[in-house]
């Protein structure tokens, strides 16, 4: 049996929670942010209020190392917009109300596009500063996926479906490019099981996740989460050029599974096994039953690597309780775990 | 997720409350006289209230900090007092207003989740989560069996009914709703976690009603996320009115949703009125309540909780007659969209007071004849 390399993983999370909870840093923004919808990350933020970000972001930052997780993201604790954030800080979007964010009690404002969708540098800047703390082999990019943002936006200026993706996966390809090193890259695509595309579209929505996968050199695994993807979307998606795809094994497990039976997946996989939406923490031993469900139940002699994640953000989650389960996450996906697998 | 029922599987409607079959119409019209005052102006009587919360006073705020701070030295009968105070106040604002049915907008009440978690054994705290932007609230985590400790609203209800000349409405947040904005860490589902706290708000509905209450809403915002689990708070509904006089008038509040997916199955709600938001986008969803007809009472926005401009009594008219629409004056209730807390107290008090102002205005009218209201939908017979 090949040797897995059961990495752990850890996916965007925000620490809203981090911010809120460093010693003042609530207090701190509401005084300097406010609370309306005009009080939200612009991108042009006051050095004050960049100060507190950027000590939460080395908090967030130390808590991933501590727990002894393999990647490390720097958190994007700036995305007020939660996936949205790229485009609601452009020059080229204006940001009208507050609308949902997918089934959540959480909103974002909705960006509607007005201009051609050019560089602009935000998500490569804190990646950077988070690249000063840690050594690029565990630093983690996280992107929303091209279909998800297109998705969650609204186009006022590229004319039509397919142009409006093609136009925001321009806008990724080259924010990608300017990233520093990275080993992974995690795109987030909710929205191809929230919101399937259709026909055409799902085929369109592959080849824009694939253009942005070719603008780094770091593996690429594109996650899905709050179901399981359609077989037609699951089936598109792995024509992509990406290293991994990602599977929420805490909403549907069972259709999770079966889109790897009968379809397969890519030479790496990401199990989101852990619940990133309840505060009860999973056992370590939980965890690893779970992989290891995974594993047992597909005709494949495992996976070049393995990454073992929460399912969703862990923004969602009180502080105390992200930072549990990133220790039991840590703990399931130790070596000696491995080696006794 | 959720349970995969619809309509077909439910069991509502066969309880002797109101249910949407014609008993129903005749308790719902009966419990609404009892709140026409007894100095009305008019032969018509559409009532007036408010969906619950209410701008709080300043003061109120750094009260809160105060108490928030343990080396202050303001304790809990100090809080006690502060919110007795502004209950008094607000209670008073409302009656200015002239509203008939009047709340204490909450003035004890910090968030609707929050505030009723706390006082729920199995319920705990672990910390603040984002909403949006940098608002955040204390999401309670469920770890335990959720039990019926002591009453969350007697004291509330007691105290603003004894300042009140006017009949007072008690809001109590819905157990859908409360089981969907909080952590599941013990129930099955969130199904199981609601149908119990169901039974918890039953208790506490019978013990308001023991203390004198006789309009109660139940707010369920949770409803217009997922409208597809309308069985389940159709479920809860049940559980809640099981013991409940006929004369108690048990109202449901939903905002900010898409109606069309939960009408016209929530007629078989054991509810007396449905209370809806419609004033913020102009009444675009009105239609999906004609057809079939309308068997509640309707309990209408008809003026936008979410902009401080005041609308003038014209427009609230205006507003006020698009619920003839949909039913008949005798069973029209006219409040606000939703709770008034985010305005500018100024702002909330303008909106009531034009809401009451336009209510008389077109009662008068419907008296003399002057309105001519094309009879709603009705029935064959």
């Amino acid at each position: 049996m090949p040797t897995r390399a059961r990495e752990l993983q850890l996916n965007y999370f925000r620490a809203s929670i981090g911010v809120a909870n460093i010693k003042g840093g609530a207090g701190i923004l509401r005084n300097l942010k406010g609370h309306q919808k005009s009080d939200l990350i612009d991108g042009a933020e006051s050095p004050e209020i960049s100060a507190v970000y950027d000590r939460a972001r080395e908090r967030v930052l130390t808590d991933q190392r501590e727990a002894g997780l393999d990647r490390v993201v720097e958190g994007q604790l700036r995305w007020d917009d939660m996936l949205a954030h790229p485009l609601c800080i452009h020059d080229a979007v204006d940001t009208k109300g507050i609308v949902r964010y997918y089934d959540n009690n959480n909103f974002y404002r909705e960006p509607v596009v007005e201009g051609d969708l050019d560089f602009d540098g935000d998500l490569a800047a804190d990646l950077e500063t988070a690249a000063e703390a840690v050594e690029s082999e565990s630093l983690q990019a996280v992107i929303p996926g091209p279909y998800s943002l297109s998705d969650l936006a609204t186009d006022d200026y590229y004319g039509d479906e397919a142009a409006f993706i093609e136009g925001i996966t321009d806008f990724l390809v080259g924010e990608v490019e300017a990233f520093p090193e990275t080993e992974t890259l995690f795109a987030l695509e909710p929205s191809l099981v929230v919101n399937p595309p259709g026909d055409g579209a799902d085929e369109r929505a592959s080849e824009a996740i694939g253009r942005v996968a070719e603008a780094t050199d770091a593996e690429v695994v594109v996650h899905t989460y709050w179901g399981a993807l359609s077989e037609k979307v699951h089936a598109h998606l792995l024509d992509a050029a990406i290293d991994a795809v990602g599977y929420d094994f805490v909403s549907d497990h069972e259709a999770s599974l079966y889109n790897i039976s009968e379809y397969g997946t890519k030479e790496s996989v990401a199990l989101g096994v852990v619940d990133g939406q309840n505060t009860l923490v999973e056992d370590p031993e939980t965890i690893t039953e779970r992989v290891e469900w995974v594993e047992e139940k597909l005709p494949v002699q495992g996976f070049d690597r393995t990454y073992v994640t929460p399912n969703s953000e862990l923004f969602y989650l009180p502080v105390a309780k992200y930072r549990e389960k990133l220790a039991a996450l840590a703990e399931a996906a130790s070596p000696a775990e491995v080696s006794a697998a | 997720m959720s349970a995969d029922r619809d309509a077909g599987d439910r069991t509502g409607g066969d309880g002797d409350r109101a249910s949407g079959d014609s008993a129903g119409i005749g308790e719902g019209a009966s419990s609404r006289e009892a709140f026409r005052p007894p100095d009305h102006p008019n032969d018509h009587f559409i009532l007036t209230t408010v969906v619950g919360s209410y701008p709080k006073p300043k003061w109120l705020n750094r009260a809160r900090d105060l108490h928030a701070d343990a080396d202050s030295g303001f304790d809990d009968g100090d809080w006690a007092e502060a919110t007795s105070d502004a209950s008094r106040l607000i209670v008073d604002e409302h009656e200015c207003a002239g509203l008939d049915a009047v709340v204490d907008g909450e003035m004890g009440r910090n968030e609707m989740v929050e505030y009723f978690a706390h006082r729920i054994p199995g319920y705990e705290f672990h910390g603040r989560v984002k909403v949006w932007g940098h608002n955040y609230f204390d999401k309670p985590s469920v770890v335990d069996e959720v039990a019926y400790d002591e009453p969350w609203l007697v004291d509330e209800f007691d105290f603003t009914n004894e300042v009140a000349s006017r009949p007072v409405k008690v809001p109590i947040t819905g157990p859908y709703t409360l089981a969907s904005w909080s952590f599941n860490e013990y129930y099955e589902n969130e199904e199981e976690l609601a149908y119990a706290l169901a039974e918890l708000v039953n208790q506490e509905v019978e013990a308001l009603v023991d203390a004198g209450a006789r309009y109660v809403q139940i707010d369920e915002p949770a409803l217009a996320t997922t409208p597809d689990d309308h069985a389940i708070v159709g479920e809860c509904l049940e559980l809640i009115a099981d013991g409940i006089p006929d004369d108690v008038r048990i109202g449901l509040h939903v905002c900010y949703g898409d109606y069309s997916r939960i009408y016209p199955e929530m007629l078989d709600f054991p509810i007396d009125e449905f209370d809806v938001e419609l004033a913020n986008d102009d009444y675009a969803q009105l239609d999906v309540f004609t057809e079939p007809e309308f068997t509640k009472d309707l309990a209408l926005g008809v003026v936008d909780a979410h902009t401080a401009e005041i609308e003038p009594v014209e427009e609230v008219k205006r507003n006020i007659t698009k619920g003839l629409e949909v039913v008949l004056p005798e069973r029209l209730t006219v409040s606000p969209d939703c709770g008034l807390k985010l305005l500018p107290r100024e702002a909330a008090y303008g909106k009531m007071k034009n809401l009451v102002e336009a209510a008389r205005a077109v009662e008068r009218d419907l008296d003399r004849g002057d309105l001519d209201v094309a009879t709603p939908a009705s029935a064959d017979d």
